[in-house]
């Protein structure tokens, strides 16, 4: 089992999670300018890389907040998103 | 519809309010063993409980924590006051108040007439949950096979609160005492589970 590091409870167990996929899909700003293979993609084609990978997991059985944690594709080694990460895909 | 509540019907209703685990008392004290290897369970019912969101560094906050005569711990999962008047730390605007039976009124009350238009909220969960309280020597221990937080007192000490899993049930986990004693808040429909759980992890102790 992970053991996943709540920004605010600190380490628990993955049971206490869920996952929410990848990190940083926005929102098109314009979605009624998008065809329907951008929105197509928008909606659900996400990157599948070996190595690290931003994601959203939220603490379900714990303080119910969603967060951004950096994982590790290939070891399932976590750890926090540094702030300057953060980058727009669309 | 419009439903009228008077203080007269509202006290007949909490004399026909009957607990989650109100049937099993006698078989959850008959279950408990005192002395040095000690542990006991119980049945808390119908505490007073009310959720509160709001801002923590907003005014409204303080006005709150004013009314309420309650500090609400910034720091996660903490809780300031005592098992009588206490703010639990849910989440960074979020904080369970909890007092004996009968205050829930009175803290939405006070709570929501010093929030004013302040974004927040103010609701009484009393009904959401009842609590089991956990005590004696070896109640940590006790835990410790249900629970996969550490609770040590390095880790896990009284005044502090967690939300987590015990068996697969979510509880309010908070440590109300040094002997220890813990207080479960769980959800009614599990509070049958979590006692058959506890239960169980109690035999070995108390050798039944």
């Amino acid at each position: 089992m992970l053991q996943i590091r709540c920004p605010w409870c600190g380490d628990r167990e993955e049971t206490e999670f869920r996952y929410g996929g990848q990190a940083h899909v926005d929102y098109p700003r314009d979605p009624a300018a998008l065809d329907d293979r951008a929105w197509g993609e928008y909606l659900f084609v996400r990157d599948n890389p070996k190595g690290e990978f931003a994601e959203r997991w939220v603490h379900t059985a714990g303080c119910r907040r969603w967060f951004t944690t950096v994982r590790d594709t290939a070891t399932n080694q976590m750890r926090a998103e540094l702030p300057s990460a953060r980058k727009p895909v669309m | 519809m419009t439903v009228v509540s008077t203080n007269e019907s509202s006290t007949e209703v909490a004399g026909l309010r009957r607990s989650p685990l109100a049937g099993r008392r006698d078989e959850l004290a008959a279950a408990g063993v005192e002395g040095l290897r000690g542990v006991r369970l119980g049945e808390e019912p119908f505490l007073s409980q009310v959720n509160l969101r709001v801002l923590p560094a907003s005014p409204a906050a303080a006005g709150v924590e004013q009314a309420l005569g309650t500090i609400l711990p910034r720091e996660p999962n903490r809780v300031t006051g005592d098992e009588h008047d206490a703010a639990l730390w849910l989440g960074p605007d979020e904080w369970l108040v909890v007092a004996p039976d009968g205050r829930a009124d009175g803290i939405v009350e006070a709570a929501r007439t010093a929030m004013a238009d302040s974004p927040g909220s103010v609701v009484d969960v009393s009904a959401n949950r009842t609590t089991l309280r956990l005590a004696g020597p070896t109640s940590r221990e006790v835990l410790e096979k249900v629970c996969s937080l550490d609770l040590h007192p390095r880790a896990f000490r009284s005044g502090q609160c967690a939300q987590t899993l015990v068996g697969r049930a979510q509880v309010v986990l908070w440590q109300v005492g040094t002997e220890p004693a813990y207080r479960l808040m769980v959800r009614g429909s599990f509070a049958d589970y979590l006692a058959d759980l506890l239960l169980d992890a109690m035999a070995e102790f108390t050798h039944r």
